[in-house]
């Protein structure tokens, strides 16, 4: 392995930098070519397309985030003046000649509910997370230069903001851009006739995504080839700290499941461009009966888009899982608790996130009966969640907790993850789920399980890994705060969606004033509104924070703040492309050897093991 | 205006956060002190506590708050039969959950607090422990494996489908209402074809088919209590659901591919709202009227559930559920109605040709359709019906008791002879209803003409039908 190593740097060097080398630590890229570009945009260097998917991903939080802010004023004061917003929203607000008051077009509400969703699944929770600490983490933690395609790890990011560049001008369509939700489900994402969203909106919305799922699987196989052949000598795969296995695991994921979405979306595309019916059958609308249109199923789509679907919450939430299992263990000063039993648990909600995909199906008109073997192994994924839980519970019991920001965002993710997990286990069976849904029970379940939860494993990361970043820390003060803020902020914002939902309050209503049913909360909407732009607020603070703490944050003096024991702190601190300066350091331990003697407070892995000396976790 | 002002508050706000973390950052350098870490600590962990401790309170404050809207309690309670077995699922799951949450909760926060970094504490090495994990993969096993039991119990006994329904209906949603069709008294709906929707014709009813004679597409939608009810969920444009929150129901309406969805409502509208009116939580003003109390305004709501377009809170139907009688003679009410009467039959040949309407039926007579008979010999049973009435009132302002209870009776045999001629499809039947019919009233008319002779003149004088009109 200590000869593959060298071979892989040489021919790694050869391929991404010519003659040069990689070993004078405080050079970024190639020299002599423009800094800016190559440095900058369209660098191969693994840690600064980290940090092209952070930033970028970080854009698109704030955009679907205020898009969140401005359908939660419409909710929670509604028949509220917004002329205010015209100047940003133009003709989506229509002014009342009488009065001269301003509401906001149902169409646009709807187009603003689809793009916050897209939007933050997709762009925030998928390449903004995975995204950047796949690539921060995966060639560090394993002792690797760099990717082993870095040019296609290039393109990744680049297709990726492609696809953030399409969908962004699709907000400027003149017909608005997608509004059939999310999940795009057809007829109403194909028939052009039966929203303005279904126009060019549509056809835009689903070519970014096109893009998108190229940017994934171009990271991906990235990804999986990389940890799989690129670890340093001694690092075996119980030996990986448990973001890589995290990291592996999520790019298998999305490799198997978003081809799928992607041939669903062709059809689609098919379905508005070439007249295929692969999704309609017998539809009558605006007046005229599509008699060309017949034999599809609507139901399919269901099928193929879930089949991602579901696996995708994966997607997001166990690469935040990884970084909680790693912050959480590193600050507790403890070994991660049941290392084994948390990798085990990793594969098998992967493994099962692949078999569950139509419990989002059980109201949409498939046979009710396939519903049985779907109740059954959702319900079974609790099992390695729980699992899970209670291994991070019993990381914290006997730990020596250092309580600064990334510590408290991991354990601010494991309160989420519990609040969220347990309300999954209504969801889940399906007679509760005849009445809960499309509720704003589901509502609330998602957000906190994969919303929150998945941010504060993204937020845990950045406080953590900044420095690795940056080489300076970000404001423990400004993190404290937006941790605070954060937290009951979120709570305040999805805590009372329970009762909407247990009340039978439907989501995705522009309105609730119609239905005697529904109308009973104003109160209640109104407090919501009001916590989610208090906690918007607090993510700007973040923001200001993390561009603050890149120029002026407190100065990384040491190579290994956290006295951690994994091998991306023993690179320099601001690391070249290639990471170490001369050869690759070998792995002896396990990746938690934390507190295990009266006098060593932690081992880095790099550490021989002494005479005798097993390695930990077994 | 204000609203500007709120943004620039919000922005001095994180101007003035800002330098207070710079200088509390150049303080922290500055005192270079070991033990402020520890303090932090202390801080921070009795802030999760605090916080674990209001959490947990706020959620056992709002649920007693919010605890009539929860599934099965207060004002949501289940209207129909298989309803509460959805809302015991849910309060079990509930009680389960809750004390994981609780439990976890304070943990995780507490363990945090405990062991958190201070001066002298040092971390223990406790890498796994297999008993441990053990128990806890069994336990949630075991707890999931009784949830899952019951849930597919209950699961599989509300989406069978054996054909065992009493009346089945269809609800057809699309941009962005519903239509909801009757079967008619041959309780089958008929043959429809998206190809054929056009005009007046909504559903695309096929009129070849003998079905679609008596379907009713009605205003109202009116269902009787204690009855199976199987709905049959169709869309004619995109996805719509059929939701009906009180009664637990919620299917999807497919264009193209129907769905079911099979209810027995148990509590009529009358008497939920009776229920409601006990519940010290309906005691407020209705948002519509001031001058009425929320309960008294009660209806059962059809919702979509389903993101169909612009429109989608929108689609808006009450449903009414009455007595068996009440809907039969609501029934009754439409069956003149009847799409394929009033769209196509009674169309006169101008409309007829004006609308491109083809009527199968146009060689048979008016008056000669089976369907046509049935309704006729239904009118004449009620008009019979009617004039028993009539007599009645007569003879209770007589107050001739021997004869109001003759009366009386007669009604109560009549009633049976409407019902038959109310409900049945078969010519020979409702024939012999009307002879019985017959027979009863000329039975009690020939015992009044024996007995006017005791009567005041008066009220023979009086033709009985105006004197209903007067009543009325």
């Amino acid at each position: 392995m200590a000869d593959t190593t060298i071979l892989e740097k040489d021919l790694h060097g050869a391929h991404a930098h010519g003659e040069h080398g990689h070993d004078d630590h405080d050079h970024h890229g190639d020299r002599y070519q423009s800094a800016f570009i190559d440095n900058y945009m369209f660098s191969m260097d693994h840690k600064t397309i980290a940090k092209q998917f952070l930033i970028t991903g970080m854009f698109w939080a704030i955009i679907g985030a205020a898009m969140s802010i401005i359908f939660r004023l419409q909710l929670g004061f509604p028949g509220a003046d917004m002329s205010w917003l015209q100047p940003l929203l133009g003709g989506w607000i229509n002014i009342d000649p009488a009065t001269g008051t301003g509401t906001l077009s149902q169409e646009f509400y709807y187009a603003l509910v689809t793009m916050h969703g897209t939007i933050i699944v997709f762009f925030v929770l998928t390449a903004g997370l995975s995204g950047t600490f796949s690539n921060l983490l995966i060639p560090l933690q394993i002792g690797a230069r760099d990717m082993a395609s870095p040019l296609m790890n290039m393109l990744s990011y680049w297709f990726f903001f492609l696809s953030g560049l399409v969908m962004f001008i699709s907000l400027f369509l003149n017909t608005g851009p997608f509004s059939g939700g999310w999940t795009a489900y057809p007829p109403l994402s194909e028939l052009p006739q039966a929203s303005d969203g279904s126009k060019a909106g549509a056809t835009m919305w689903i070519m970014s995504l096109v893009l998108f799922v190229v940017s994934v699987l171009l990271g991906g196989i990235n990804y999986i080839t990389t940890v799989l052949n690129m670890r340093t000598k001694g690092m075996s795969m119980f030996r990986l700290p448990l973001t890589i296995w995290a990291f592996l695991v999520t790019a298998i994921i999305g490799l198997l499941s978003f081809p799928v979405l992607a041939s669903g979306f062709f059809m689609v595309m098919l379905d508005r461009t070439l007249g295929t019916s692969f999704f309609l059958n017998e539809i009558y609308i605006a007046d005229t009966a599509l008699t060309e249109r017949v034999g599809g199923s609507a139901i399919l789509y269901q099928h193929l888009f879930w089949f991602l679907g579901h696996p995708e919450v994966y997607i997001i939430i166990l690469p935040a899982m990884g970084i909680v299992s790693e912050v959480l263990a590193t600050h507790a000063r403890k070994p991660i608790f049941g290392y084994k039993a948390m990798v085990f648990s990793i594969l098998a909600i992967a493994f099962l996130s692949f078999i569950v995909w139509a419990h989002h199906m059980f109201m949409t008109g498939m046979n009710p009966f396939i519903s049985n073997i779907f109740v059954i192994f959702t319900l079974i994924i609790a099992v390695p969640s729980a699992v899970k839980v209670f291994n991070w519970i019993a990381t914290v019991w006997g730990g020596a907790v250092r309580f600064n920001s990334a510590m408290l965002f991991s354990l601010g993710f494991v309160s989420m993850f519990i609040s969220g997990g347990l309300t999954g286990i209504f969801l889940g069976n399906a007679a509760i789920d005849i009445q809960q849904h499309d509720t704003y029970f589901v509502v609330a379940h998602f957000h906190i399980v994969m919303g929150v939860a998945a941010f504060f494993g993204m937020y845990a990361g950045v406080y953590h890994w900044f420095p690795r970043m940056y080489g300076r820390f970000m404001n423990e003060f400004l993190g404290k705060l937006h941790f605070w803020g954060t937290m009951i902020g979120a709570y305040c914002v999805f805590g009372p969606m329970h009762y909407l939902g247990m009340a039978g309050v439907p989501r995705r209503y522009y309105s609730f004033e119609t239905f005697n049913a529904f109308s009973e909360f104003d109160a209640m909407n109104q407090f919501i509104t009001i916590a989610a732009i208090i906690t918007f607020f607090f993510q700007i603070l973040f923001v200001v924070n993390f561009f603050y703490s890149i120029y002026k944050g407190k100065k990384q003096t040491e190579m290994n703040p956290w006295e951690a024991t994994t091998l991306e702190w023993t690179a320099p601190i601001h690391a070249g492309h290639g990471n170490w300066e001369g050869a690759i350091p070998h792995v002896h331990r396990w990746p938690y050897d934390l507190s295990r003697y009266e006098d060593r407070e932690f081992i880095p892995q790099t550490e021989p093991l002494k005479e005798g000396e097993k390695d930990g976790g077994h | 205006m204000e609203i500007f002002i709120g943004f620039l508050c919000a922005v001095l706000l994180t101007v003035l956060l800002v330098q207070i973390a710079k200088a509390r950052e150049l303080a922290t350098a500055v005192r270079a002190d070991h033990n402020e870490e520890y303090e932090v600590n202390k801080l921070q962990a009795g802030m999760g506590v605090v916080f674990m401790v209001l959490f947990l309170v706020a959620c056992v404050v709002s649920f007693i708050y919010y605890a009539p809207y929860v599934l099965g309690w207060g004002v949501n309670t289940a209207a129909s039969e298989h309803g509460p077995m959805v809302d015991s699922l849910f309060n079990t799951t509930l009680l389960v959950t809750s004390i994981v949450f609780f439990a976890t909760q304070f943990a995780l926060f507490w363990f945090a607090w405990q062991y958190r970094g201070r001066k002298g504490h040092k971390a223990i090495y406790w890498s796994h422990n297999d008993q441990l994990e053990m128990v806890w993969m069994i336990v949630p096993a075991v707890v999931m494996t009784f949830l899952v039991v019951q849930g597919l119990q209950a699961w599989n006994t509300i989406m069978v489908d054996e054909g065992d329904h009493d009346i089945e209906i269809e609800a057809t949603g699309y941009q962005f209402a519903w239509e909801i069709r009757y079967p008619g008294r041959d309780n089958m709906l008929g043959t429809k074809d998206f190809r054929k929707i056009g005009g007046k014709n909504t559903l695309g009813q096929d009129w070849t088919d003998a079905k679609n004679i008596d379907d009713v597409v009605a205003s109202d939608i009116y269902l009787p209590v204690g009855k199976k009810i199987r709905v049959r969920i169709t869309a004619k444009d995109v996805l719509h659901n059929f939701y009906l929150p009180q009664f637990r129901v919620k299917m999807d309406a497919v264009p193209g591919m129907p769905t079911y969805f099979i209810f027995t409502p148990t509590v009529t509208t009358d008497s939920m709202r009776r229920r409601l009116s006990a519940s010290p939580d309906w005691q407020v003003a209705d948002k519509q009227d001031d001058t009425k109390k929320r309960y008294e305004t009660f209806d059962y709501e059809l919702a979509c559930a389903e993101l169909c377009g612009k429109g989608h809170y929108s689609m808006r139907r009450v449903i009414k559920i009455v007595s068996q009688e009440e809907y039969e003679a609501w029934l009754d009410k439409q069956e003149a109605n009847s799409t394929y009467m009033s769209i196509v039959r009674n169309l006169t040949d101008e409309e007829k040709a004006k609308g491109k309407v083809e009527d199968p039926f146009a060689s048979t007579t008016k008056g000669e359709l089976l369907f046509e008979k049935l309704v006729a010999i239904k009118d004449r049973v009620n008009t019979q019906l009617k004039s028993l009435n009539d007599a009645l009132i007569v003879a209770k302002k007589a107050k001739n008791a021997a004869e109001v209870t003759k009366i009386e009776a007669a009604i109560v045999a009549m009633q049976a002879q409407q019902r038959i001629a109310r409900i049945t499809n078969n010519l020979e039947e409702a024939n012999t209803a009307e002879r019985e019919a017959n027979r009863i009233a000329s039975q009690v008319m020939q015992a009044n003409l024996t007995t006017t002779d005791n009567a005041v003149i008066d009220s023979t004088a009086v033709p009985l039908d105006s004197t209903a009109n007067k009543i009325q």
